[in-house]
């Protein structure tokens, strides 16, 4: 019997269509723009100027306080200008803007394709290395990683979980990092092991993807300490809280992080950053992105840099079908549409999806019949039919009592509604609202 | 037969008494005082109940008003001076008579000046349309159209106008409560003094990138050039972060500005046609309209 969480969850479509299809490394693109704002916390702050010779593997911008992440030149060439761009999110931006040429890497950087096992580092130079290596959470929630590899006092950990469920429909870049490099993700597991200093480690994986599963577990028969396990397919397993749910049957509380039950969770394509800035001394500056869509002529993955304009993944991709209705970073659940093609790949980007413009119109909204489809597909427990009019009234100090803020925005209540009805903005906004509500409240 | 009536007739209305005595007692013992003024202040009071007083309500503002000795910060903007010269009087104090205000949309970003670049076909609110994307347009600072502001207003002071794609006020129907203002997630819409005959010049913009930028996404937009800032005599207008801001207790609208701006920005409300001089300038960019038409 597979293992899963037990509460809400849907099947979408799978649709992982480029699962076979191995990665692939387009040419550099002319420029790149890179945002100095690609994780969750504070924007860094640029130490580069215009005019400025960078390398791959540069400093461009420094991480300020504790929740942010540095940002590294992903080419080698010349700062054009420093300027507000739109960005993923839609909203200009600031981004430090590169013109490429050649490829050339900073100094102490291995580019060789070795695998080089060396466990000498302490746990607190694992964590510094990480820190200076701008890594963030690569699943596509961008929470820098040096964050979760230092943990505070009085938290017990005993076990690391890493994630390699990916269960947006679609994406297939982690699926192919396990299959294509997962001896070097493997050393990055065994180095996150010693960093959060626990001595054991679960990979979870769906079992959609069943070869995955032979190769690591081929791999890890001699090493007890990594156990691999194979799971139920349903979205959104790769949700952190449900991911430990369905391997350790443990239940982060209201408003706790994973720490709270001793587990820290971090992705596979994170593990693989971890390798390659420790052991290569490569700070993170390329990913792996699934191209992907119904109408794309050859969708890819493709190892890009971080900062190359998404024209140019489709362009290696066979280019923008004609039909096109939307295009999306990230996957068709959680991703969100992009508002122009020349906004970059940033560190959260693991898929850019075309969707023809038949499929990416919404529906006519209808009238909510209470039939609780939306309750029983939440994988928190909450009541989005509930939620989505309190949102709408402004009834926020109700909002906050039915545990709105555990919402995380994983899309179910909206994809199952029968009437349509788009609960997920509703509820996202009145998340925002109470969120500033407890700012406000923490202040006086 | 009869005595049973009787009885029960005689007992009842003992019963009666005894509750009516008990009743009066408490009522006495737990009687509270409420001012009669406060009733009085109610009655003055428009019973809009739109709190644009900043209370929840007309019975809550009278409590207040009631309460306090000082009436200089309170005011009733749907009832304007004349209510507030009521309650004065009511209350037996004296009070300084407002300036009226009236809401002004800061956006000129029509469908003709602002290319629409791409669909938003999510939830028809602008609350939701800000948070998530940044609109329709390449500016994510202007009107994004979808109407909160119509939806928050009670007086039926403000419309979308279809062709346009922009809200506009109904000055007199305005009653300047505030409630379009925080609707407003992109915080256009400014409660400006009244002027005679309704009056009006102000910067029509809020979009705060740079000059470009600003003028590639519309082309009415404010470029921060810094013209009207120079040639206005009177200080009244300022730059900050790329953008104009006329200061409504300064200006003293004698339109100079307007003719100075290069993107049209600052527009005019309610005045009589230029002198000859200008008429004929408006002529000759009639006539370049019409020839990039043709």
């Amino acid at each position: 019997m597979l293992k899963t969480f037990p509460r809400g969850g849907v099947h979408p479509a799978e649709n992982k269509f480029t699962a076979d299809k191995a990665i692939e490394k387009p040419g550099l693109p002319k420029q790149v723009i890179i945002p100095i704002a690609q994780h969750i916390g504070a924007p860094a702050t640029p130490v580069v100027k215009k005019k400025d010779q960078v390398k791959a593997g540069d400093l461009l911008a420094e991480g300020q306080g504790f929740v942010s992440a540095n940002i590294h030149s992903s080419v080698s060439g010349t700062v054009a200008k420093i300027d507000q761009v739109i960005d993923s999110t839609g909203f200009r931006r600031p981004c430090v803007i590169i013109n490429v040429e050649g490829d050339e890497w900073a100094d102490g950087i291995d580019t060789s394709p070795d695998l080089i096992t060396d466990f000498s580092l302490s746990s607190e130079e694992i964590q510094k290395k990480v820190l200076a290596s701008g890594i963030v959470g690569l699943g596509g929630g961008t929470f820098p990683s040096h964050v979760k590899l230092s943990v505070p006092e009085g938290k017990q950990l005993d076990t690391l979980v890493i994630n390699g469920v990916e269960c947006e429909p679609y994406l297939t870049c982690d699926h192919r990092v396990m299959l294509e490099r997962a001896e070097e993700m493997l050393v990055g597991v065994k180095l996150l092991m010693k960093g959060q200093g626990v001595d054991k480690a679960l990979i979870g994986i769906e079992n959609n993807k069943a070869d995955a599963i032979a190769h690591l577990e081929h791999l890890t028969k001699d090493d007890p300490s990594i156990e691999i396990y194979g799971l139920k397919v349903k979205y959104p397993q790769g949700g952190e809280k449900q991911l430990i749910k369905a391997l350790l049957d443990r239940e982060v509380p209201s408003g706790g992080l994973p720490l709270d039950v001793g587990v820290v969770v971090h992705n596979v394509s994170t593990a693989l950053a971890v390798y390659e800035a420790i052991q290569k001394n490569k700070p993170l500056v390329d990913r792996v992105v699934t191209v992907t869509g119904n109408s794309l002529s050859n969708p890819t993955n493709l190892l890009v840099r971080i900062g190359t304009p998404v024209k140019d993944l489709i362009e290696a991709a066979g280019g923008l079908p004609e039909d096109t209705g939307k295009v999306v970073n990230g996957g068709p659940m959680m991703g969100k549409a992009l508002k122009t093609l020349d906004a970059p790949v940033v560190k959260g980007t693991s898929g850019i999806l075309v969707i023809p413009e038949k499929q990416a119109r919404r529906e006519a909204e209808a009238h909510c019949i209470r039939c609780a489809r939306c309750v029983d597909a939440c994988p928190m427990g909450l009541e989005p039919y509930l939620l989505k009019p309190l949102a709408e009234m402004e009834r926020y100090e109700e909002l906050e009592e039915n545990a709105v803020l555990d919402c995380m925005e994983c899309g179910s209540c909206s994809f199952t509604c029968p009437a349509r009805l788009p609960l997920l903005d509703y509820i996202r906004l009145g998340k925002s609202h109470v969120n500033q509500i407890i700012r406000n409240r923490k202040q006086k | 037969m009869t005595t049973a009536v009787l009885y029960t007739i005689i007992s009842l209305s003992g019963l009666g008494a005894i509750a009516a005595i008990i009743l009066y007692v408490v009522a006495q013992k737990f009687k509270v005082y409420e001012d009669p003024r406060i009733d009085q202040v109610e009655e003055a009071l428009p019973a809009a109940n739109c709190g644009g007083c900043g209370y929840p309500g007309c019975r809550a503002f009278a409590e207040a008003i009631v309460k306090s000795d000082d009436l200089s910060q309170f005011y009733c903007p749907v009832g304007g001076n004349d209510t507030m010269q009521d309650v004065a009087r009511i209350l037996g104090q004296e009070i300084e008579e407002q300036q009226p205000l009236v809401a002004v949309v800061r956006c000129h970003g029509t469908y003709q000046h602002r290319a629409v670049t791409n669909v938003y076909d999510g939830p028809a609110t602008c609350a939701i349309e800000s948070t998530l994307y940044g609109g329709e347009t390449g500016c994510h600072y202007g009107c994004l159209g979808k109407g909160d502001c119509v939806e928050a207003c009670d007086f039926e002071a403000i419309f979308m106008n279809e062709d346009t794609g922009l809200p506009y006020v109904v000055d007199d129907n305005c009653t300047a409560c505030g409630a379009c203002v925080t609707a407003c997630p992109n915080d256009i819409i400014e409660l400006r003094k009244k002027n005679k005959k309704d009056r009006k010049i102000y910067i029509s913009c809020v979009n705060q990138d740079k000059g470009a930028v600003a003028r590639k996404v519309c082309q009415v937009a404010c470029i921060g050039c810094g013209k009207c800032v120079k040639v206005c005599p009177f200080d009244a207008i300022t730059m900050e972060n790329n953008l104009a801001y006329i200061h409504a207790d300064k200006c003293k609208l004698c339109r100079k500005c307007v003719e100075e701006c290069p993107t049209n920005a600052i527009l005019e409300v309610g005045f009589p046609p230029r002198r000859k001089k200008k008429e004929d300038g408006d002529k000759e960019s009639v006539k370049t309209e019409n020839k990039e038409k043709n």
